[in-house]
């Protein structure tokens, strides 16, 4: 087997290209240790080579999880070669990676991406001399277009039966001097641990603490080192970080000249000002970007997603019918003809409820994400979410919760750092979703009719105030710190293909069910447990007899000081954790209503204006259902944290509630 | 000059970039090293970040991270 590592700055085309050479023969995992996801695929009809697809990174400092991944990798792992993917409209940007990794002594071969768009828009590459000069293959592709992946695979396969790497210095003047002098001092250091001796010399220079713990290097060696640098600072006239990133810029320079002739931007890069000049418009921009989320979220929540899961629930019902009447001719035994109908049927139902809506909205984000036009809404969002420790990307996964939790939650997948990406995770449940509606409905007409608007805005309001407050409040514990510096490329906007679209849609879906079931599975069955029986293991024919309501009972007090302590609230909660919806539907039955406006008279016996509204808030803060809390196990890789998260909210939840309570008291 | 005082549409020569440790040298890498050119393209609707074109590509920073960096406009 040989193993290829795919790499490459972002937005240069990775993906595409993965896909192109593997097809789907794709298995998504995680580098050990951490929740960076791992693709790795089979090149088609050569199936002895692993391409393994290292996250898109702009060089080897260890600044980010990813880049942390990529690099113990790439020295850790030892691919037989690097397919480094360069893109060929941003030439200069994407060889700082090139130059970095030609510095680990790996076989390498260069994919350069996007040369048709390089070639139509009238400019040129002198690919031959590319390859005299930076001494490896460089093959023109075009990811998108699926051209030049014949070339690429069979060079690869050239390279494996012969692999060499050319020793090429790319350095000259007093900073070439002292990579060489320190090269010559840690030459065994770096044998020992297997290292590439010159990057060991560079991340030296950097001043890496981890490359110089691993190289275990003396206190006469250190000192030596300190004295190289400082004479070259003095004689370069300037730091050695500059030194190190001019060094490989002016030799990217350098090449560039002799080899790139460029005439004028390419076609999609002009293109791309031109949209910009409305997506990004001072005044427009932010109006267009939630005109375009509100077709999103109508689209997938309203157009697409209810009818397809009205089909899917028709189907579910359909089949759960059938089992159950043929079960019933053979007269099996109730509990299991209620495990099946209660407990197996229900959570199947629940789990597959989710996936029309997963699906479709993965759907649209996916061509947000490929166009371009997803970094703008970094770009355009930024402001407003670096006052509570974020960034702009984390604007719209956190939009996304008010449709639906999972899917908002997967959708931190594309924040780049990990830092980020938890608080996302963490505050994404605070915007109230689409499920809690029902809940808000039957309080609100119960006790606010008069005022159901407002009540409604104000219940959102309490959700992303307390997102804010939690954000704060993070930010100055559990996260301390700047957020990862928003240092941010703009691509250009490119058409999404299909098969991208379709290949990321599927993955979601996949990812869903494979990860979700189990969890949402046990947890419907666990409650349909606790409801059907009593503690002598009987079924109940009233589930106020169940466990459950015992359970419910018992924590019962615990809500006092909220203002609601009867035990059918505190039992709907419960149930409210296998899916918000269910708050409803218990409290009619617990309270043996069937309509609503039964229900509501009797809702109306169990509170009163002041505990309605901090039962409401206490329903829109407290941990999500059981499905959003299996995406942020799944997306956590910890079930420790996922839990410890669902705590923090659900004491947020109390808190507030509390705080509302007292204040309603007043107020009313 | 600092690269946050940079109006949309002109153009400057990076003088040098100030600042230390990892965001410093990221702002390097990203390619804003001493002599390069920058053009301010635009500032985004909420009047940060900025949007910058340099090494033939398009970059936004925030202003606080462009402060960092000294500049000289030359159009």
């Amino acid at each position: 087997m040989t193993t290829i590592a795919l790499i490459g700055n972002q937005n240069s085309g990775k993906t595409t290209l993965f896909n192109a050479l593997t097809g789907s023969n794709q298995h998504v995992g995680n580098f050990p240790g951490v929740t960076v996801e791992q693709k790795k695929g089979k090149i088609k009809k050569h199936t002895s080579f692993e391409v393994v697809d290292l996250p898109g990174i702009y060089s080897l400092s260890p600044y980010t999880m990813e880049e942390i991944v990529a690099i113990d990798y790439l020295l850790d792992e030892k691919p037989d070669i690097i397919l480094n993917i360069v893109d060929a409209t941003n030439i200069e940007r994407n060889l700082y990676l090139t130059m970095q990794l030609i510095e680990l002594q790996i076989p390498m071969i260069i994919a350069l991406n996007m040369m048709d768009e390089v070639i139509s828009s009238g400019n040129c590459i002198d690919i031959e001399g590319l390859e005299k000069q930076l001494g490896t293959r460089v093959i023109p592709i075009s990811a998108y277009k699926e051209e030049g992946i014949e070339d690429l695979i069979e060079s690869i396969i050239e390279l494996s039966k012969n692999p060499l790497t050319k020793k090429i210095d790319l350095c000259h003047g007093e900073i070439h001097k002292a990579i060489h002098s320190i090269s010559h001092l840690i030459e065994d250091n770096a044998k020992n641990i297997d290292y590439p001796v010159k990057y060991c010399a560079t991340k030296v220079i950097e001043d890496d603490e981890k490359t110089i713990k691993r190289l275990n290097l003396d206190e006469n060696q250190l000192h030596i080192i300190h004295h190289i640098i400082e004479n070259m600072e003095q004689k370069e006239g300037t730091d050695k970080d500059v030194a190190l990133v001019e060094m490989r810029y002016n030799e990217i320079e350098r090449i560039c000249s002799l080899t790139v002739f460029k005439e004028q931007e390419t076609t999609e890069q002009i293109r791309s000002e031109k949209i910009d000049k409305i997506l990004t418009h001072k005044y427009l921009g932010i109006p267009i970007f939630i005109v375009i989320m509100l077709l999103v979220f109508f689209l997938t929540f309203n157009v697409l997603g209810e009818p397809l899961q009205n089909l899917l629930e028709q189907f579910v019902d359909f089949v759960t019918a059938s089992i159950i009447d043929l079960l019933e001719s053979y007269h099996v035994a109730s509990w299991l003809i209620s495990l099946l109908q209660d407990g197996v049927f229900t959570g199947v139902g629940s789990v597959l409820s989710f996936l029309p809506l997963i699906v479709i909205l993965f759907f649209f984000l996916s061509i947000l994400e490929d166009s371009g036009y997803m970094a703008r809404v970094a770009f355009v969002m930024d402001k407003m979410l670096r006052k509570i420790g974020l960034s702009g990307k984390s604007f719209v996964p956190m939009l996304i919760g008010f449709g639906c939790s999972v899917p908002a939650i997967m959708a931190t997948r594309t924040l780049s750092s990990q830092r980020d990406r938890k608080m996302t995770i963490i505050l994404t449940p605070f915007m109230s979703c689409s499920a809690k509606l029902p809940i808000y409905g039957m309080i609100i007409s119960a006790f606010f009719s008069t005022k159901a608007a407002f009540a409604m805005i104000t219940i959102y309001l309490i959700g992303i105030f307390t997102a804010i407050v939690s954000a704060l409040l993070l930010k100055a514990t559990v996260f301390p710190g700047d957020p990862v510096p928003f240092v941010m490329e703009l691509p250009a906007y490119r058409i999404p293909t299909l098969k991208s679209v379709l290949i990321h849609m599927w993955e979601k879906a996949k990812d869903f069910i494979k990860k979700a079931f189990t969890i949402i599975f046990l947890a419907s069955m666990l409650i349909w447990f606790l409801q059907s029986f009593n503690f002598q293991f009987e079924m109940v024919a009233d589930s106020s007899q169940s466990i459950l309501a015992f359970l419910g009972a018992k924590i019962s007090w615990l809500f006092k000081p909220l203002g609601f302590d009867d035990w059918r609230l505190s039992t709907a909660l419960i149930t409210g954790i296998t899916a918000k919806e269910s708050v409803v539907s218990t409290l009619s039955v617990l309270t043996n209503t069937t309509t609503a406006v039964a229900l509501n008279q009797s809702l109306q016996g169990l509170l009163n204006p002041a505990s309605a509204f901090a039962f409401l808030t206490f329903t829109v803060l407290y941990m999500p259902c059981v499905a959003a809390f299996a995406a942020s196990k799944r997306e956590l890789q910890s079930l420790k944290e996922a839990i410890l998260i669902a705590i923090f909210q659900t004491g947020m939840a109390y808190i507030f509630a509390f705080i509302v309570y007292r204040i309603c008291l007043l107020m009313i | 000059m600092k690269l946050n005082e940079l109006k949309p549409g002109k153009i400057a020569i990076i003088n040098n970039v100030n600042g230390k440790g990892l965001l410093r040298r990221r702002l390097l890498e990203m390619g804003l090293t001493p002599k390069t050119k920058v053009l301010c393209r635009k500032v985004a609707p909420m009047g940060d970040p900025i949007e910058l074109y340099v090494r033939s590509y398009v970059l936004t920073l925030r202003k606080d991270d462009a402060k960092m960096i000294d500049i000289e406009e030359i159009q």
